[in-house]
């Protein structure tokens, strides 16, 4: 198949998924195996006074117990990733973050202890008996609130609770272009707080070999060798090569499986204790409470514009909440993922953002689908969409007059984008929403008693992270790049090591059909092997839509070197010089003649190199690649929502969502859908559904399950219609920019844009998400005109 | 989940004399709310008691106007009975719209009554159609069952065998669901019989109640019209993060407009 790139062909890996014949983290079993239990604090923020575990010790089936105590001296904290200078120079706050609770517990579900036992049920009983002594603290789980006088310090490292206040962009530039300007919108915008629920629950399964003194992890991870430096380097002081992470099926991430968690790093550690191997797996109930969640930033925004609708300038400040402890790469989300992309896909000349982080005593908060993206776009098109109502010019036209058309453009927020077109996607997303009829469309449904409403989001975002020169200088402590290793076996079919990691996105298929491409060949005879850090060179794993773009670009680099070398051991068969080579469909022609060599003739040549130049090449077909991208890509787009509010009950129904985006090229089209499908239930869910809390006294979690968080079930959606325009990236070789998290970043805005268009009549201007029945109908009862609208 | 004993009697006689046996032993129905608390470590008894092998238990019978469900008849079963369908249409459909698919081919009328869950469907139906829940003890009217919060008439042994309900002029049932539990947030079974009209509400308060307020409209005017007005206190209202009381006391309105609509079609 040489034309494998661009055919929405079936996933390769949906036999294993569909048959049930997976491999999972939990599915792994080993002989002699014990299970992990971890006792979690029922307190927001409370001292440990003691603990005591002498009667779980004992208890049936225990063979050990390890608290915070065990742990002092033996176990370094939790690094994060990411350095945040503060406005001062000064940098961020890190306290530490022991794996178990050390004097402090600091949010409910703060691992305190682990029993590891026998069974399951064993842990839990002896977990039973561990009595620990709190003394209680108050709790702050409101960012908003976690800086006001008198409000308990959650740690001593940061009196204030306060991580860093950073600010990107020209103050005085900015404030300067809103004294000028002709009109002023402005927001205040919560980004509700999300809890992540992919299928598969965290797992690991750890174990030590005496023999070899080397340990394996099994563990749920995007990115095992990330997870392998950080705990063997910074957290357990072990060899790093005495580490093996294999990261098996992964059912699900959005990011939250991006982290070096506790439980993983506890289980590696007590391995050696017990010399036992040790299996944890999460219920539903722990992964609300201790997976790291998403979001949760407060923030004021304004936009200034002149006479005309030119935007002139925006002002953002933010409060991000970091929950109790820093996550791996929680410090980046709300900065370096979050301002540099509030231009927008708008010419906007002047933009300053102040971010103020706070610790808070709620789970950890980190990358979470679109990860500092979504909030982005949603100060961004919720400002635009507002200025244009206050302005009486349509948003779309409003959107035409600062869109940016010239590239590259350099924002004042750091970024320079590479190429786009939004006036396209935009346009073929009003064809097929039918813009033009909708007033029709609202003046039916109001005859229904109906609100009908219709809202654009034009999203962009910084994806295919990152040259990692530019990332260092931003506070990243690790490479961006990607690995990728392309080995031609003598038959001529070839197994591809990447490094990045599928746990979803369907990379088996499409990175296949990316090297089948390049040599000629069937997808059928490339496999694709990731997640195991003994099997792969090295990688830095899957996030920020950053796999075909930078994982991709990796294995066409190796390709590349292997068709290179390969056309060297065609010129020797073919007797030719290796400049006279040429190579298209599977086979290496002498240029000009019909003298040709298939490529798996070639690579049988290498393997038995009988009739081969040994004296200047090497045999064999393996190559590796290293690839470090020279910019981000910017994958961008527009979604047009259409909702109707049923007035009586505040009920909102999505009736029409159209996603019109630019991922550059596209190599299968049927998993990219699949893509936009899932990201847009997420960006729905936040909007209407998904609204974790805490209580705002006791810090307890008043949504840990899902009987009281609402994921978006498939009655909540409607039927997307989705659309693909492409301006190729211009600076990696296959010209693709990324799609993973289009659908979360754009659709928040698109769903909030139009249940304001519905209620703007009634006098109201901004709603806070999730947009729920109960919200939207006490909005309206509320509202100016509020009454009429027949609740 | 804590360990416990299990017992699968295939006679009524069986597992009354095990319940007596054991006071603090539990009745296993269709499990949707007990199993989960078993999982959750909420709930320990010594011995669970599965009546799934009781033949008597599950069934739909209808003599003299009066249909009959036996108490452990799967949601599902009433939901396809043909029978329910001709006589109490709105009570298959409530049937229909119990939980999702798996709740419903697994729960049972006699479990979903017995744990009494605030915002259960059933208890509206039983109360709005003003059945007799029958148990190997007695006959319990529907107005004298449901007491609180997960509380009953029941008492301990006492097993419930069967609901009869009479079957009424006209009925129709509308809930507005919890957006996470799907459970509901409030919900209205309205009931037209030639003794009076019957509305019971459900999800809104601790147990399911009447409003004898709209039964007085509407059984003057049949109408959604007729309750467009009325708004019940909310102080005796349920207040959740999902719907605050005065949110519940709106929605029970629109909810009881709604399924008189629907009666009024049927």
């Amino acid at each position: 198949m040489t034309n494998a790139i661009g055919q929405s062909i079936p996933r390769k890996e949906d036999f294993r998924f569909l048959t049930g014949t997976g491999q999972y983290t939990d599915d792994v079993q080993q002989p002699n195996q014990l299970h992990a239990y971890f006792l979690r604090s029922p307190h927001a923020h409370a001292r440990i006074r003691a603990i005591d575990v002498a009667a779980a010790k004992t208890s049936a089936g225990v063979a050990a117990v390890f608290t915070g105590a065990d742990l002092d001296g033996k176990v370094n904290g939790l690094p994060c990733g990411w350095l945040i200078t503060d406005m001062n120079g000064q940098p961020m706050k890190e306290p530490p973050h022991p794996p178990l609770a050390s004097g402090k517990v600091r949010y409910v579900g703060d691992a305190v202890a682990v029993v590891i036992a026998e069974t399951l049920d064993n842990a839990k009983d002896a977990a039973e008996a561990i009595a620990v002594d709190y003394e209680m603290l108050p709790a702050v789980v409101d960012p908003a609130k976690a800086r006001c006088p008198g409000v308990e310090t959650i740690h001593d490292e940061a009196p204030d609770n306060t991580c860093y206040v950073w600010s990107i962009g020209d103050r005085q530039a900015v404030d300067a272009a809103f004294a000028q300007a002709a009109h002023v919108a402005r927001l205040d915008l919560v980004n509700n707080r999300l809890i992540p629920n992919a299928i598969e629950p965290r797992a690991a399964l750890a174990s030590y070999n005496r023999g070899e003194a080397s340990y394996t992890l099994y563990v749920t991870s995007q990115n095992p060798h990330v997870e392998r430096l950080l705990m063997s380097a910074f957290v357990l002081g072990l060899p790093e090569h005495k580490l093996r992470v294999i990261s098996p099926d992964v059912g699900g991430g959005f990011g939250s499986k991006i982290f070096l968690y506790p439980e993983e790093t506890v289980l590696t550690w007590a391995s050696r204790q017990v010399e036992r191997p040790i299996k944890w797996t999460a219920e539903r109930s722990e992964a609300f409470l201790a997976d790291a969640h998403g979001r949760d930033h407060v923030t004021r925004a304004e936009l200034a514009l002149d006479r005309d609708g030119k935007f002139l300038a925006m002002r953002v400040h933010t409060t991000a909440a970091l929950g109790a402890y820093l996550s791996t790469f929680a410090s980046s989300v709300p900065t370096i993922l979050y301002a540099t992309l509030l231009s927008g896909q708008y010419t906007t000349p002047q933009i300053y953002c102040e971010v103020t982080a706070v610790f808070t005593n709620t789970a950890p908060v980190d990358a979470y689908r679109g990860a500092g993206r979504p909030e982005a776009t949603y100060v961004v098109e919720r400002l635009v969409e507002t200025a244009a109502r206050e302005l009486k010019i349509a948003p779309a036209e409003l959107r035409r007059r600062n869109f940016i058309t010239r590239f590259p453009h350099q924002t004042p927020v750091a970024l320079c984008y590479d190429t786009g077109n939004y006036e396209a996607t935009l346009a073929e997303a009003m064809r097929i929403a039918d813009v033009a009829g909708f007033e029709d469309r609202r003046r039916h449904a109001l005859a229904r008693g109906r609100l009908r409403g219709l809202g654009y989001s034009a999203y962009i975002e910084a994806c295919g992270l990152a040259p990692s020169n530019v990332a260092g200088s931003l506070g990243a402590r690790a490479g961006l790049f990607e690995a990728g290793e392309v080995r031609v076996h003598p038959t001529g079919k070839v197994t591809v090591f990447t490094g990045s990691h599928s746990h979803g996105q369907g990379h088996e298929t499409t990175f296949a059909q990316v090297v089948a491409e390049k040599f000629g060949i069937d997808t059928a005879d490339v496999e694709i092997v990731h997640g195991d850090t003994d099997r792969i060179a090295f990688g830095m794993g899957t996030y920020g839509s950053r796999s075909i773009a930078v994982g991709g670009t990796a294995i066409v680099r190796a390709a590349d070197k292997v068709i290179a070398k390969a056309k060297r051991i065609a010129a020797h068969l073919l007797e030719a010089a290796d400049a006279d080579i040429e190579f298209a469909d599977g086979k290496f022609t002498i240029a000009g003649t019909d003298r040709s060599v298939a490529f798996a003739q070639v690579a049988l040549s290498a393997y038995v190199p009988h009739n081969y130049p040994l004296e200047t090449l090497e045999p064999g077909l393996d190559e590796t690649a290293f690839y470090d991208p020279t910019n981000f890509t910017f994958p961008a787009g527009t979604h047009i929502c259409e909702i109707e509010i049923d007035p009586a009950t505040g009920e909102t129904r999505i009736v029409r969502f159209t996603a019109v985006d630019d991922f550059g090229k596209v190599i299968n089209p049927m998993i990219v859908e699949g893509q936009v499908h899932g990201g847009l239930a997420q960006g729905i869910g936040q909007a209407l559904l998904e609204g974790c809390a805490y209580d705002a006294e006791t810090g307890q979690l008043l949504t840990g399950s899902l009987m009281d968080y609402a994921l978006p079930r498939s009655d909540d959606l409607p039927s997307f219609d989705v659309a693909l325009k492409e301006t190729p990236c211009t600076h990696n070789p296959l010209g693709v920019k990324g799609c993973g998290e289009a659908g979360a970043i754009g659709a928040p805005a698109a769903v909030m844009n139009a249940i304001t268009d519905a209620l703007w009549t009634l006098g109201i201007r901004d709603l806070p998400m999730p947009a729920t029945p109960q919200t939207v109908w006490r909005a309206i009862r509320s509202a100016p005109q509020g009454r009429t609208a027949r609740t | 989940m804590y360990a416990f004993d299990y017992a699968r009697p295939e006679s009524l006689k069986e597992a009354a004399s095990a319940l007596r046996r054991n006071a603090d032993a539990r009745l296993l129905a269709g499990g949707q709310s007990l199993v989960p608390a078993l999982r959750l470590r909420l709930s320990r008894p010594p011995l669970l008691i599965d009546l799934a092998a009781i033949g008597e238990l599950s069934g739909i019978r209808v003599e003299n106007n009066v249909i009959s469900i036996g108490a452990m008849t799967r949601h599902a079963d009433v939901a396809a009975s043909r029978e329910v369908q001709r006589t109490i249409p709105a009570l298959g459909r409530l049937a229909a719209g119990i939980g999702d698919r798996q709740v419903r081919n697994q729960g049972t009328l006699g479990g979903s009554l017995a744990n009494a869950d605030p915002g259960a469907d059933y208890p509206a139906a039983v109360l709005g159609l003003g059945a007799t829940v029958v148990t190997n003890k007695r006959a319990i009217a529907a107005d004298k069952f449901f007491l609180g919060l997960f509380e009953t008439a029941l008492k301990p042994g006492e097993i419930i065998l069967r609901v009869d309900f009479p079957q009424p002029l006209r009925a129709g049932y509308a809930k507005f669901r919890q957006p996470a539990s799907r459970f509901a947030l409030a919900g209205a079974f309205v009931c037209d019989t030639t003794s009076g009209v019957r509305v019971a509400v459900t999800g809104a308060g601790p147990c399911a109640f009447r409003a004898k307020r709209m039964e007085k409209l509407l059984a003057k005017d049949f109408t959604p019209k007729a309750i467009e007005k009325i708004l019940l206190p909310a102080d005796d209202l349920n207040s959740d993060l999902h719907a605050a009381a005065d949110y519940r006391a709106h929605l029970i309105t629109v909810m009881a407009q709604r399924a008189v609509a629907q009666a009024a079609t049927v």
